[in-house]
């Protein structure tokens, strides 16, 4: 019972890491370009709603063609896109601070959500969605092709992410704009880069990836929608921007971490109900976090020193 | 490439441009030929980087306009100066530490970045070509971080190079270098100098009769001078600079004979870059005296003042202050013990910006009788304390409510003086006290400092400037690299002796 | 021409206020309600008779509560953000002790239930405080996350230790509280409790302690440069750690008030997310212990709409979570804009020179 219990925690983390991923993906450009976005939970809420939104008006809790969930998805992303260059007017035109502006897009984004949700859909409805399909052949290599290759066309295009967004941040000129920007933009700005402008790209950017991935989570994981559904996850993934170095790669690993922790946890519950404890459980994954956080510090020194500070040129050194 | 082939004339009429509260550039015109150098000199806050902004693009003037080569000319970014053959270098180096070489320098370079790829070959043989052509040394795949403080300026000018320029602006190009740093410097300036323009920014007067052949001079954001170098003595300039002969106090007094004050021993403590930034430092300083302690910034001034203030770790070593041992301890304590500290960044270490000026004086104290009881604050005590600080100190400022942040440089100053002098410390430690002041303000801070020393308090007198030093101390010594050079006394200290003990040369080498 | 000044701020403000309605205009129309009868619902009902004003000032308790201690956080220059994970530890705790002291005086019960809250929710603000001043952990973070833990924990205390015996329908929740640990109401029929003395008592004492004694000074210093205040002797990390105890107290106490006060019973979603709106309540406040008080009166007057929202528009309640994440947005930019002086200078010039022009 032990291995299947993890062989079905694998195949989970590897279908449920992708919201988490994406997000975390996408908060990294903010980060790296100097911004700290915590309303990445509310634009998350928000492209939720939309993944389940359009399915839904379409054909209700039945099937719908193909392109209809692809259209929720982009909905999705671009809601995202929107409200990450909300925030910018907030943080770049009128340099607000970041983290309590950051709780309030959340707040906006979670409760706007929640507001359209039950005015349109209401109740406990739910869609079809996109469902997994397994890859003929290598799905039937014993362990590995049920952990890898099971699942749906969204979690493998999500994946291929990873290595775009490592070629974008080191690679091209606007990952080199951005990591400038993000650490010395006054440098930036001697050479007329416009940095504001970038750092709203990149909040577009991230924002539309935390989009797309509130999307997933309705469209691919969950297929219904409830006001609280994100559960903290837009959070955890600011967290693991710090705890994966802004690095995509080790951004990823900690997003493999944190959805392993938390699928074991749904496993054990499934599997041995008469665990009393379970809250004890559902907490893991969020006193993990911290963990990681508390035991991180030596990592800050090489992260882009001007996070959280606005760009201002008039300032007078 | 660019717009221009080659500038034979760079000329702005009238150029205005005010920030809230100040005119920052007061109808300025002034002419750069072909192959001249212009030194631009003024005290600091005379605008004069600002004026070097507004040429580059950084900064839109309000009125006025600008021409090269006869045609009028409108930057609305750095892209259009760059364009126009215009470059840069900044006091502050504006190199990204954690990308290298290449990429800050491909950072500029807009042909090499195409749609998805930084064409980085295309860059490295830029560099190469430029590095070659002028005799400027760079590793292109180097971190900035891992690089000197002169190799960064290296790159910087090869990076101003690679973009197009073909006039330059250096805005106090020598600040962080030694004298000999200094004099290679100059000496690559001429030789560039026979095939770009160069406008440099500079307030050390040996260097502007060295290098320039016209100097400007500004006071107040307007010019009030024009002329050529050779015609001018430095003292000549000095005083047109300030407006008045130059007076500064000078430390006349006999050497003293009181007890140690604070006696330094074997210091080591690290930068905030893991390296040792004070290595087996010695000094002692004795009551009644202005020791003062020479050398170019960034070779562990900083950490030795915050280290003996309990602001940063000490790893090794000790520190005596009047027989105890106060390395390590907490701010509080050294406080406590009589310490008195003027520290290098006064709007952000010394005051609350925010708060107000009578908060302020409040800082240090809040917990003594005389302002509290029981933890309540006193408040009528406190102001009137405040208003009588306003005067004794000449601090100007329309009532004690306003935020100290708003203050001027001098200002600001002296009420941080005030507070420190006013708590009867048993010792001072000075850390570029008058950077960025006008000669009033200083002057004031020379006196008080002096009247502490006759009052029989000894003082650290930490700076840059080695006029300053060698007319108030009673001795000097010299850091370099973390290590006390040598110790002088007044008279035996002149600029050249001290210069090569800066630059870390031993003088029995 | 300081009466420029003022008119700037007013001007910024009602700006912001028009906004912030026009935002909720939209979002109504978006859901089919109606503008004007929803704002009109929203202002008008309190004010029908006494219960309603009772139940606005009923919820203004735990707000009030929660943004003092606020107020003392973010003036330490430390954003707690988990008000709600330290409201739910006062509610456990103060329940706990409740049924410990059955039986006890009420000047005796109540007053160690309502110590119990403030220490739960004390110990609970300490853990985010010491990661910040000793591991650098933000505050931001570690707080949005134990949130979730005291929710977690919470959940369990209510099912299992604490779980009423006599409840049969599974629903966890606690049994009622004994009448020694129930605060007593004022009107009858109508909410308003005792645990306005505490809160009224509580913003004095908060003004006193950050306006008027050397260890406020000191927190407010170090929230305004933490550089400085290092280098005037004070001690910012130890500042800190005590504000952030003295803000979870707070938002444990609120948590013991609300459930003596309202619940009488410890049940699932006691916090009402009052947590959230009391920061937006701090920040409303101006982080000012006496401006809380309106403050809180506005919050709240919104809050309590979400009840005749519900009944009597096709609006859902969420709404008012969606205009409290409006408003802070609106509030922190327009704070910005308030205290930037190259605006101001900016439209005072052109203010001026087109009264100029037209003088002429």
């Amino acid at each position: 019972m032990i291995a299947a219990i993890i062989v079905n925690t694998l195949t989970l983390t590897v279908r449920f890491a992708v919201a988490l991923l994406i997000a975390s993906l996408g908060e990294m450009y903010n980060q790296k370009a100097g911004i700290f976005n915590l309303g990445c939970e509310g634009i998350m809420s928000m492209g939720a709603f939309l993944g389940m939104l359009i399915p839904f008006a379409i054909g209700g809790a039945g099937e719908v063609p193909g392109y209809v969930n692809i259209m929720g998805l982009v909905a999705g992303t671009a809601c995202g896109a929107l409200m990450g260059l909300l925030f910018g007017i907030v943080v770049i035109t009128f340099r607000a601070p970041q983290g309590i502006a950051g709780i309030g897009m959340q707040m906006f984004g979670v409760g706007l959500a929640g507001t359209f949700f039950r005015s349109y859909i209401g109740g406990s409805q739910s869609i079809t969605g996109i469902n997994a399909t397994a890859i003929p052949v290598i799905s039937k290599i014993p362990v590995i092709g049920e952990i890898l290759f099971t699942h749906n066309a969204v979690v493998y295009f999500a994946y291929l992410m990873i290595p775009v967004c490592y070629y974008v941040m080191f690679k091209s000129p606007w990952g080199l704009h951005v990591r400038a920007v993000g650490t010395h933009p006054r440098a930036a700005d001697s050479l007329g880069i416009n940095v504001n402008r970038v750092r709203y790209e990149s909040l577009v950017v991230g924002g539309a990836m935390a989009g797309f991935a509130g999307a997933f989570l309705t469209l691919c994981q969950a297929k219904m929608f409830t006001a609280g559904i994100i559960g903290g996850r837009g959070f955890i993934a600011v967290a693991l921007v710090y705890f994966g170095q802004w690095h995509p790669i080790k951004i990823f690993l900690g997003a493999l971490l944190f959805t392993f922790a938390q699928s074991l946890q749904t496993q054990i519950q499934i599997f041995v109900p008469q665990f009393q404890y379970y809250e004890f459980l559902t907490m893991l994954p969020y006193i993990l976090v911290i963990v990681v956080l508390a035991f991180n510090r030596k990592s800050n020194r090489f992260g882009p020193a001007a996070l959280g500070r606005p760009f201002n040129r008039e300032m007078r050194v | 490439m660019g717009r221009f082939n080659e500038i034979k004339e760079l000329r702005v009429e009238n150029i205005v441009k005010r920030f809230p509260g100040v005119l920052a550039t007061d109808h300025v015109s002034l002419t750069v030929g072909e192959h001249e150098i212009l030194a631009l000199v003024g005290e600091n806050g005379a605008g004069k980087t600002t004026l070097m902004n507004i040429i580059m693009g950084l900064y839109q003037s309000d009125e006025g306009s600008m021409y090269i080569n006869g045609e009028e000319v409108r930057f609305r970014s750095p892209n259009d100066a760059f364009d126009c053959g215009i470059g840069m270098v900044h006091q502050q180096y504006m190199l990204v530490p954690n990308m290298t070489v290449l990429e800050n320098i491909a950072l500029g370079m807009k042909e090499c970045q195409k749609f998805a790829k930084v064409d980085l070959a295309s860059v490295r043989k830029k560099v190469t070509e430029i590095s070659t052509k002028y005799g400027l040394k760079v590793d292109p795949d180097a971190y900035i971080w891992q690089l000197a403080v002169g190799e960064q300026q290296r790159v910087e000018l090869v990076k101003t190079l690679c973009l197009g320029a073909k006039f330059l602006i250096l805005d106090e190009p020598t600040s962080a270098l030694t004298p000999q740093e200094t004099d290679e410097l100059i000496a690559l300036l001429s030789r560039m100098s026979k095939e770009l323009s160069i406008i440099f920014i500079s307030h050390k007067l040996n260097e502007v009769k060295a290098l320039s052949q016209k100097v400007c001079i500004l006071r107040h954001g307007a010019v009030v001078f024009e002329g050529n170098t050779k015609d001018y003595t430095p003292k000549e300039i000095a005083a047109l600079m300030t407006g008045h002969e130059v007076e500064t106090s000078a430390n006349t007094e006999e050497p003293c004979e009181g007890k140690p004050a604070l006696e330094i021993r074997d210091l080591c403590v690290k930068s905030d870059r893991d390296f040792l930034a004070l290595d087996h430092f010695n000094l002692d300083v004795r009551q009644g005296e202005i020791v003062g302690l020479a050398g170019v910034s960034g070779n562990g001034q900083r950490e030795l003042a915050q280290a003996i203030n309990g602001l940063r770790r000490v790893e090794s070593g000790s520190i005596r202050f009047f027989g105890t041992e106060i390395s390590n301890m907490t701010p509080r304590q050294v406080i406590d013990l009589g310490m008195g500290y003027i520290p290098e960044e006064r709007n952000i270490e010394g005051i609350v910006p925010s708060m107000s000026i009578k908060e302020n004086m409040l800082l240090k104290d809040n917990e003594t009788e005389r302002f509290s009881k029981n933890h309540i604050l006193k408040n009528k005590v406190i102001e009137k304390y405040t208003d009588d600080m306003r005067e004794k100190f000449d601090i100007r400022s329309p009532n004690m409510f306003i935020a100290a942040g708003s203050l001027s440089g001098g200002n600001i100053q002296k009420v941080i003086l005030a507070r420190e002098i006013d708590r009867n410390p048993k010792f001072l430690v000075c850390v570029y006290p008058i950077r960025g002041l006008d000669m009033g303000a200083a002057e004031f801070i020379h006196k008080q400092l002096l009247a502490l020393r006759n009052r029989g308090v000894g003082i650290l007198l930490i700076s840059e400037e080695l006029e300053e030093i060698m007319n108030l101390s009673d001795r000097i010594a010299v850091i370099c690299k973390g290590q006390n050079q040598k110790v002088l006394m007044r008279d035996e200290a002149s600029t050249a002796r001290l210069g090569i003990l800066m630059a870390g040369v031993k003088e029995d080498e | 021409m300081n009466n420029y000044k003022l008119w700037y701020k007013v001007a910024v403000i009602l700006a912001a206020i028009i906004v912030a309605l026009f935002i909720g205009s939209v979002i109504i129309i978006a859901v089919g309600g109606n503008v004007v009868t929803t704002y009109w619902i929203i202002l008008s009902m309190p004010f029908k008779n006494l219960r309603s004003i009772c139940e606005v000032l009923t919820r203004m308790i735990p707000l009030m509560i929660i943004a003092l201690g606020i107020c003392v956080s973010s003036r330490c220059g430390i954003n707690n953000i988990g008000a709600e994970g330290q409201m739910y530890m006062g509610v456990v705790a103060s329940c706990a002790v409740a049924f410990a002291t059955a039986g006890m005086p009420r000047m005796v019960a109540i007053p160690l239930c309502i110590l119990a809250g403030a220490v739960a929710g004390g110990l609970y603000g300490f853990v985010p405080g010491f990661l910040k001043a000793k591991l650098e952990v933000s505050e931001l973070l570690s707080t949005v996350m134990l949130n979730y833990v005291a929710t977690q924990f919470y959940l369990f205390c209510i099912r299992v230790p604490l779980l009423d015996p006599q409840e049969k329908t599974g629903t966890p929740m606690s049994a009622r509280l004994p009448d020694s640990a129930s605060l007593h109401k004022f009107f009858r029929g109508a909410s308003l409790h005792q645990g306005i003395i505490l809160a009224l008592a509580l913003a004095v004492l908060v003004y006193i302690l950050l306006f008027k004694t050397t260890w406020g000074y000191k927190m407010r210093a170090a929230g305004a440069s933490s550089r400085a205040a290092r280098y005037g002797g004070i001690n910012v990390s130890k500042y800190l750690i005590i504000a952030m105890i003295i803000s979870g107290a707070c938002a444990g106490m609120a948590g013991s008030v609300e459930l003596m006060g309202v619940q009488g019973r410890a049940m699932s979603g006691i916090t009402s997310g009052y947590g959230f709106s009391g920061i937006v309540v701090a920040l409303f406040g101006g982080l000012h212990p006496i401006l809380v008080i309106p403050a809180a009166f506005c919050f709240g007057i919104l809050l309590y709409s979400q009840v005749n929202l519900q009944i009597l528009t096709a609006v859902p309640p969420n709404l008012v979570q969606t205009l409290q994440g409006a408003i802070i947005l609106i509030i922190v930019s327009v704070q910005m804009v308030i205290n930037n002086p190259y605006t101001e200078d900016r439209f005072r010039r052109r203010f001026f020179a087109r009264a100029k022009r037209e003088a002429r």
